[in-house]
């Protein structure tokens, strides 16, 4: 009979946990669905603890439960006067050696772990020709958004990342005003920008993310930085080796490339007017922007790192991009108007044209 | 002479209670200020969870949402958690002991009103430009960015309150070693007794290094100081470390008195002696000195290298140990008792799993590599819940259920008070155990709105009814405490099984406490007179002789008050570095300082021995008090 019940509760238990682990969020977003090294590793770091510590509330609450039931005072008589037990070594001595036994079983892994996640040393590793071996990317947070450089292929890159799967790639993560986090929860644990030093640290991406949801995996800021927080949203593309290498190249060819302010189409000469002073249009040779680069706009994901990517989001954005995004550094200083003035309807329909064609992959 | 006439027009009670330094008033009075904050606090967290309810709401703007999140918890820990558990210290240490009052009753009065006016000036701040918006951690990168005065509100707020905090830490600390009646040793002490002790001395050291990181912040934003600047060579990482070595230990700051008051209520509703009482000393001072040595893990993100990440991960962990042998001592206190399932008790009963779940979580934060994705995601604002209502709101609402007599001499309802519980209780689970889901899910926390199709819908939804049940519960729980006006005294010892000396004096307490200082001739004392019959509830150390006692003062109050005015100077002063400066900053600067330290002179000068209260108005006091012969 006890037996029955134990198994009964085993299975309860089970139940709950498998009710939980089918609701546990979107493949894209989700640690609990990892897709890398990085977030499997501590996805079984979380799991490890997770099992000790229910071990521990199940055996501390089964005690606690056992004595509430069995000593209420309606059970042991209104006037007892219960033994006044001082304590006992013996008990004392078994629940502080266990509690350090469990914690050494996982402090090991732990500290294990927290060297492993910190070994960059391959980020300055070369081949015979001179050339840096690993993938690096520079991740600048900037208020409300994130520029990447990929120094040893000279190209650059805003709000959506672009990594290769099945190798480890390395960040060097800093911000240019206030602190950030950079996360990618799908991935592995998160690293703070911080404003004075750079941060570094690998993560291994390991699934292709085109078949995903939106084939992107979603990327967030950690760390409060302002009003916009919330909207601090990047996306992550994982293309295969091949495929990555494909658009360095396509990247790279767009070198040069910029908006002609004497151009016949009126999207392209609004763009070099007004827009160009801050969002570059070439991948390649392109300085840090003020505003995020442009060059790939066509093929990413969402507007502003999280609003749908139409013409129609788009066009709303350039009219007042502090309605999506408030606190954003696209409007003057007393935050009436954009830096970049009123536009007509016309050159905001040309210009939302014009940025949503601009395409590497094509 | 105070207290001895009856009725007092209004205006004397307000004055009597300004300048009072009676422990049991500013007890009161305390537990007045603190729930009032409380109250506010727990309506910024509605309306920040009311925003959250659905996916892009728009009830509140990303601005006001980040101020409410920054006052939300800077009150609830700043302005509410630490004058409740303030309020208890004040009435109950001294009677614990055995004391006529704390060791430095105009400190104490002066703490009050420091705590107090720092209080009402931060949150000025709604009506004058806006609330802070860094967060309670207020990170500098962030604050000295922000615009507007909001920053300025937080550091000056908390400097003048945080003094008041400091003063009264110190207070305690002298009065528990210094002004124990005969007998009572320290380890006889009473375990609420003990964490106060260790409590205070913790924020005895916690409190300076957080004046200096706001000192440092206040030159910063007033002078530009550039401490924190890094583009000017400062570094936002050393505010990091300053707060976090104040903050982490603030957490026990207010967790161990918690504790404490569990220690209490178990024993008495098991009628059982503390289990383990020698082991859960040493646990307390444990806890209390490990606190200092963990703050780092708030910083395993930041980037600190993993030595340094391993060393915080280990220590932190340790601290599991002693906190697990207190847990086991309150289960092994019940085992083998009577259990009573009062109003407190069922708090009791209910903080041990609740804070279980919030500890157990904190070991796998503590697993640093683990923490990198759990750091700063909703499963963090579900783990400090946990332990926050879990561990010390629970206490609160438990405990004054449970000194309800001793504070007002009345009863609070039994029934309602179960009622309240359950509400509280299955509201708080409900809000935070799927927040645990949402972080894992990958929802950051500090996010004033999120898209929808991230998986994030429900739970989210889920915590928001679960919130409103928890409002609900906070209002059952003020009701029956206004209710509590109207029913009849309580006496002594209402609950029939009180065990340490507040329980064997008699009701209404004298403003001057012990008639005759007790002599303790154990733990639990007057369960010990007890268990021998004896009616006094006590026995005396000395003859009932006169009885030294401190006069009144306004002077607390009126240093508390310049200071307050100086704030408002500070804040518009034209060397600052926000562009509104006002003309009238300076003198208004220099006026209130001259308040401040022309009370402190008038302190220093003037000889205040207190009054002497002879035998024979003593007697006639208690005559009034309990009628003739001592007894009513």
């Amino acid at each position: 009979m006890m037996k029955g019940l134990k198994k009964w509760r085993l299975f309860s238990l089970l139940t709950v946990m498998m009710v939980f682990l089918s609701g546990c969020g979107e493949e894209y977003l989700s640690t609990l669905k990892p897709s890398g090294e990085v977030g499997k590793e501590q996805l079984n770091l979380l799991l490890l603890t997770t099992g000790i510590m229910t071990l521990v509330v199940v055996v501390v609450s089964v005690i606690y439960l056992l004595a509430f039931v069995k000593f209420r005072r309606s059970k042991v008589g209104e006037n007892v006067i219960p033994k006044q037990v001082e304590g006992s070594h013996t008990l004392e001595i078994i629940w502080t050696v266990i509690p350090i036994i469990l914690l050494l079983i996982i402090a090991v892994p732990v500290v294990t772990a927290t060297y492993k996640f910190a070994d960059v040393a391959a980020m300055d590793e070369v081949d015979e020709n001179g050339n840096k071996t690993a993938l690096t990317v520079n991740v600048t947070a900037k208020l409300y958004w994130w520029e990447f450089e990929y120094p040893n292929q000279g190209i650059i890159t805003a709000q959506e990342l672009v990594v290769p799967t099945g190798e480890k790639v390395y960040f060097n993560l800093k911000a240019a005003d206030v602190k950030h986090s950079f996360w990618i929860p799908a991935i592995g644990g998160k690293m703070d920008t911080n404003v004075e030093n750079v941060n570094k640290f690998y993560l291994v991406f390991d699934k292709e993310s085109e078949g995903l949801k939106d084939g992107v995996f979603y990327g967030k800021c950690a760390e409060l930085c302002g009003p916009s927080h919330a909207l601090m949203d990047f996306k992550v593309k994982s293309l295969s080796p091949d495929a990555f290498d494909a658009w360095v190249t396509s990247m790279q060819e767009t070198e040069g490339q910029t908006a002609d302010k004497e151009s016949s189409d009126l999207g392209e000469a609004t763009f070099a007017n007004s827009c160009l002073g801050c969002h570059a249009v070439s991948g390649s040779g392109s300085a840090p922007g003020m505003g995020p680069n442009l060059t790939t706009y066509g093929d990413r994901n969402r507007l502003a790192g999280f609003l749908d990517h139409t013409e129609e989001d788009l066009k709303a954005w350039i009219k007042d991009p502090a309605e999506f995004k408030p606190g954003n550094l696209m409007m003057n200083a007393d935050g009436t108007a954009p830096i970049y003035g009123n536009l007509s309807d016309e050159e905001i329909q040309a210009l939302a044209t014009y940025i949503m064609g601009l395409s590497v992959e094509k | 002479m105070s207290s001895h006439t009856q009725k007092k027009s209004f205006g004397a009670s307000v004055w009597d209670y300004i300048t009072t330094v009676d422990h049991k008033k500013l007890a009161v009075m305390y537990l007045l200020a603190g729930t009032l904050f409380f109250a506010i606090a727990g309506f910024e967290a509605l309306l920040m969870r009311i925003q959250l309810m659905k996916p892009n709401n728009d009830f509140i703007s990303a601005g006001f949402f980040n101020e409410l999140l920054t006052m939300h918890g800077t009150t609830m820990l700043f302005l509410a958690a630490t004058p409740l558990l303030f309020a208890f210290m004040n009435m109950l240490v001294p009677l614990q002991i055995g004391a006529r009052d704390v060791a430095f009753p105009f400190l104490n009065s002066l703490g009050f009103w420091l705590f107090f006016l720092g209080a009402v000036f931060l949150h000025l701040s709604f009506f004058m430009g806006g609330a802070p918006d860094a967060g309670w951690t207020s990170y500098a990168s962030l604050s000295l960015y922000s615009p507007g005065h909001g920053i300025d509100f937080y550091v000056l707020g908390l400097q003048i309150s945080g003094f008041g905090t400091l003063i009264s830490g110190l207070n305690f600390i002298v009065t528990i070693i210094t002004m124990r009646a005969p007998g009572m040793t320290f380890m006889r002490m009473p375990l609420f007794t003990w964490t106060a002790l260790v409590s205070s001395a913790l924020i005895l050291f916690a409190f300076p290094p957080l004046t200096v990181g706001l000192v440092l912040m206040l030159f910063d934003r007033m002078f530009g100081g550039n401490f924190f600047d890094h583009t000017m060579g400062g570094n936002t990482v050393i505010w990091e470390h300053l707060f976090w070595i104040f903050g982490h230990p603030e957490v026990y700051i207010l967790v161990l008195p918690a504790f404490g008051l569990f220690s209490e209520i178990i024993p008495t509703f098991s009628r059982k002696r503390l289990f383990g009482y020698s082991s859960m000393v040493f646990a307390t001072i444990l806890i209390g000195f490990l606190g200092f040595m963990v703050w780092a893990h708030h910083m395993f993100t930041t980037g600190l290298g993993p030595t340094a990440n391993a060393i915080f991960a280990v220590a932190t962990m340790a601290i599991a140990v002693p906190t697990g042998m207190k847990v086991f001592n309150w289960i092994l206190t019940i085992w083998g008792g009577s259990i009573k399932v009062t109003t407190p008790m069922l708090y009791a009963l209910g903080f041990i799993p609740s804070f279980v779940a919030g500890g157990v979580t904190g070991v796998m934060q503590a697993s640093a590599p683990l923490d990198y994705q759990l750091h700063d995601s909703y499963f963090i604002v579900a783990h400090f819940h946990y332990v926050i209502v879990g561990g010390i709101v629970t206490a609160l609402f438990g405990s004054a259920h449970f000194y309800w007599p001793i504070f007002f001499n009345r009863m609070l309802d039994e029934k309602l008070g179960k009622w309240t519980f359950w509400v509280f209780f299955i509201g708080f689970h409900l809000t935070f155990f799927v927040q645990h889901f949402l972080g894992l899910m990958g929802m950051p926390r500090r996010v004033f709105t999120y898209m929808e199709g991230q998986g994030w819908d429900q739970f989210n939804y889920i915590s928001t009814v679960g919130a409103a049940m928890m409002g609900v519960g906070v209002v059952m729980m003020v009701i029956n405490c206004l209710l509590s006006i109207k029913r009849p005294p309580a006496g002594r010892d209402p609950w029939g099984d009180g065990r340490t000396l507040e329980w064997a004096i008699p009701q209404p307490i004298p403003f001057y406490n012990f008639r005759q200082t007790p002599l303790v001739r154990g733990l639990d004392p007057y369960w010990i007179e007890k268990q021998e019959g004896n009616k006094e509830g006590m026995i005396y150390a000395e003859p009932l002789g006169d009885i030294h006692m401190p006069n009144n003062s306004a002077l607390p109050f009126v240093i508390s008050l310049g200071l307050f005015i100086a704030a408002f100077g500070a804040l518009y002063s034209p060397l600052g570095v926000a562009e509104d400066s006002r003309t009238w900053a300076i003198p208004v600067l220099i006026i209130g300082l001259l308040i401040t330290f022309g009370a402190m002179i008038v302190r220093s000068v003037k000889d205040d021995h207190g009054f002497h209260l002879h035998k024979e108005e003593i007697l006639e006091i208690e005559e009034q008090l309990y009628g003739k012969g001592g007894k009513k």
